[in-house]
């Protein structure tokens, strides 16, 4: 493959970008596509924890969740993956065996990514043998900001070697690199060195996932696809708490990649809260009513 | 794909590598917006001197919904004796109360419809769509907020005029004979009654003959607001009546938009008569878009130029001048993003593109897309389902054209953009000033001095730097060449409207 040269700048006007977001958020989306985005969504959540506090008990009770998001509607999809710290992906794994829900786990010094690489790749490893199906890495942003792009690549083609079968999501922390250009590179960087998917944050910085960030960075998925044929995931995390964003997203990966893009193996929710709104806004959609927040699980 | 079914497995584009796939697995249901609560009447008469009365000749014209092709109401067609009247109760307003009462109180009157067009605006969203053929998400976000805008503003030069120009003592001109077109019919009567009120004249309105309606929704509002009787008449009809209000002996002014050629012949007309006039005429805007542009920006600056309002803009960018290096990038993404536009419904909040204005301007554009094929440009249209009533227009690209196509040529008015290339800013100023009219550009870069070089050098009166079709009441707005005379908006529009 050849690879761009990560010194030059694509430019983006973020007054476009912000322009064509407010446009798409103007979609009305009512009745059956409502119904349909919703489960859709659902679909596509990462439910995760990932808490100093996490424990088996705490993360079995995830899983369950994921599993059967509510249980009173039948026919309702389970969740993508549950997406935990290394240590717990055995526990998930076990928990979640014979379901399709998939198990993600942050590595690579989950979040600031400062460890010397070896480790990094040894806890990727770890977590690979301990079953993970996906590895959610950070990318090194000082390195990023220090203009080192090539050890940026380097090690996400490292960590990439190092998930074997397990797909790799590359979170780019776009609330550390500050502009859109560098959104863009990062995400450039990061589709050459082998991510299969990109991811925009850990959730542990403010900002976390912006609608103006997923859209550079579905346009640079969009390029990459044009370039090589080859589709690239893309993951917002943080910060995604309601149905109505949610739906928001879907309208913007629609306009964007179109319908290829529009199932759980290229597009993931990285969330915590947002599938009981979800779930709140299904069961009013089905009986017209909104229920109290009592009614749905906390798991 | 069902509502229960989630698709598992990747949904493979049918021709990858060059193509997305809009064709959908999840699709948005139809979300019109509620017309119910508004009121039509069956026929509308004329509005002279406060009253709304009927035409002397009695005859009403009807005026369709481009849309649905259904008759919407009847508009009385004014004639000479009409005008006479309407033109009369002007000058009595004039010389009379309107005269009479301070700068103050003018200012406060506009203020006043400013506020009413906010309250009742989503009545006049939804009439604007219905009867002209527009997307109810324009009409709702650019036409109806703009027209308030456009008020507000000027409301409050009505007291400052002797500030506006220091050292002279402005006075207003007298009666304004105005006549609109059909493509912004509330806002064009905006940016025309607004400032000639705020500088204390007096006003004899036309609408274009198929989009009278708001207007006339606009003379209710009049009265309520309490205006003195004749301060604004409207008077429906269609080319005759507007020559009748051009060559009124008693007019002092005419503002005018629309086609070229009918401000050729107003400016005849108007030849050795001492009334004042701006002339706002048609337009063929080049897009300049260069290859350090930021391409995904830039394309939706493209689609915004030129398919806003079904391509009904006098400014529209309706010529497209790519930098060779990224000519085959930027077609391409243009096509992929044509598939995403939803043509349709007008009334429908998630439409992009709505109807063509008249059975008259759709069979000017189909007459247009035939001539491009014959003249063997190549024609890209999206694959988007269309009603099958109504006047509808695929959004549409013609590519392998040269300057001296008749479709780069002439202004269309219709959602159709021709293509060509460039090498040097040189040659790209060359082509973008190659043409009659000179009303708007646009020009799209990442390198500040580049937008200072072509807008100094390219021959138009609006440039727009990295987007397009931006609208401020603060803004002047006129051409050069034959794109027109005088400017309307900012403090530019009142010097049109005063003796100074």
């Amino acid at each position: 493959m050849k690879y761009p040269d990560f010194n030059q700048t694509i430019p983006i006007d973020h007054v476009g970008v912000e322009e064509r977001v407010s446009r798409l958020n103007k979609r009305s989306i009512k009745k059956e596509s409502k119904i349909q985005a919703l489960k859709l969504a659902l679909s596509m959540i990462d439910h995760t924890t990932l808490e100093g506090s996490d424990s088996p008990g705490k993360v079995i009770q995830l899983c369950k969740k994921a599993k059967q998001p509510y249980p009173a509607i039948p026919d309702l999809p389970t969740v993508a993956a549950v997406c935990v710290y290394p240590r717990m992906v055995r526990i998930a794994k076990k928990e979640l065996k014979g379901s399709k829900v998939r198990v993600a786990s942050v590595a690579t010094a989950f979040p600031s990514g400062q460890a010397p690489l070896a480790m990094r790749l040894e806890e990727t490893k770890f977590a690979v043998s301990e079953g993970a199906d996906e590895i959610d890495m950070v990318i090194s942003r000082g390195a990023f900001l220090n203009g080192e792009y090539k050890l940026v690549f380097d090690e996400i083609a490292a960590v990439k070697e190092a998930c074997g079968e397990a797909h790799l999501k590359v979170i780019l922390e776009t609330g550390e690199l500050h502009t859109y250009e560098n959104v863009r590179k990062a995400s450039d960087i990061a589709m050459h060195a082998g991510a299969d998917f990109i991811k925009t944050s850990t959730g542990k910085v403010s900002p976390a996932a912006t609608q103006p960030v997923t859209l550079v960075m579905l346009e640079a998925i969009r390029d990459f696809y044009y370039e090589t044929d080859k589709m690239i995931g893309m993951k917002p995390a943080g910060g995604i708490r309601t149905a109505k964003q949610a739906i928001q997203y879907l309208v913007i990966v629609k306009e964007t990649l179109g319908s290829a893009w529009l199932n759980n193996d290229y597009f993931r929710f990285g969330a915590s809260s947002l599938t009981n709104d979800i779930l709140m806004q299904i069961v009013k959609q089905q009986t017209g009513h909104y229920q109290s927040l009592d009614y749905f699980s906390n798991d | 794909m069902s509502n229960t079914e989630i698709k598992e497995a990747p949904y493979k584009p049918t021709s990858p590598n060059s193509k997305l796939d809009f064709e959908s697995v999840w699709e948005y249901a139809p979300a019109p917006e509620s017309s119910d609560f508004v009121e039509v009447k069956d026929q509308y008469d004329l509005f002279i001197g406060g009253k709304f009365v009927k035409p002397s000749k009695g005859r009403y014209f009807k005026s369709t919904n481009p849309a649905t092709e259904e008759v919407i109401t009847e508009f009385a067609e004014a004639t000479q004796k009409d005008i006479d009247s309407a033109v009369k109760a002007a000058r009595k307003a004039f010389e009379g109360e309107w005269s009479q009462i301070s700068a103050k109180e003018r200012g406060k009157y506009i203020y006043r419809i400013a506020r009413m067009i906010q309250e009742r605006a989503r009545e006049f969203s939804i009439l604007e769509s219905m009867d002209g053929g527009k997307p109810i998400r324009e009409s709702r976000d650019v036409d109806i907020p703009l027209v308030a805008a456009y008020f507000f503003y000027y409301a409050g030069w009505a007291d400052k005029l002797d500030y506006a120009f220091p050292g002279r003592k402005p006075k207003p001109l007298g009666v304004c004979g105005q006549i609109i077109p059909w493509n912004f019919p509330l806002l064009m009567l905006a940016w025309k009654i607004a400032p000639a009120l705020a500088c204390g004249n007096t006003v004899v309105l036309k609408p274009a003959e198929t989009t009278s309606l708001t207007a006339l929704k606009f003379a209710e509002l009049v009265k309520d607001a309490g205006l003195p009787d004749g301060v604004i008449n409207i008077v429906t009809g269609a080319g005759q009546t507007g020559a009748e209000i051009v060559n009124h002996k008693d007019v002092d002014k005419i503002a005018f938009t629309g086609s070229t050629n009918v401000g050729k012949i107003i400016q005849k007309s108007l030849a050795g008569t001492d009334k004042k006039y701006t002339l706002e005429l048609g337009g063929k805007g080049a897009l300049v878009v260069f290859e350090d542009a930021p391409i995904d920006q830039a394309v939706e600056g493209i689609i915004n130029a030129i398919y806003f309002n079904q391509g009904h803009v006098c400014c529209a960018g309706s010529r497209l001048l790519v930098q060779e290096g990224v000519a085959d990038k930027v077609i391409n993404k243009l096509k992929d993003r044509l598939e995403t536009l939803i043509v349709g419904d007008p009334l429908d909040k998630n439409t992009d593109i709505g109807a063509i204005n008249s059975k008259e301007q759709f069979e000017t554009v189909n007459k247009y897309l035939e001539l491009g094929v014959e003249e063997g440009a190549d024609i890209y249209q999206c694959k988007c389902d269309i009603p099958e009533n109504g006047y509808f227009i695929r959004p549409t690209l013609f590519t392998n054209v040269s300057q001296s196509n008749r479709v780069v040529q002439e202004e269309i008015f219709g959602p159709v953009l021709t293509v060509q290339t460039f090498r040097t800013a040189d040659e790209g100023i060359e082509k973008a000033n190659n043409t009659p009219y000179g009303l708007a550009n646009g020009v799209w870069t990442d390198k500040g001095s580049k937008i200072f070089k072509m807008s100094s050098k390219m021959r138009s009166g609006v440039i727009w730097a990295n987007t397009y079709n931006k609208f401020d009441p603060t803004s002047p707005f006129g051409g050069y060449k034959e794109s027109g005379v005088g400017r309307e908006g900012g403090m530019h529009g009142l010097a049109a409207y005063l003796k100074i």
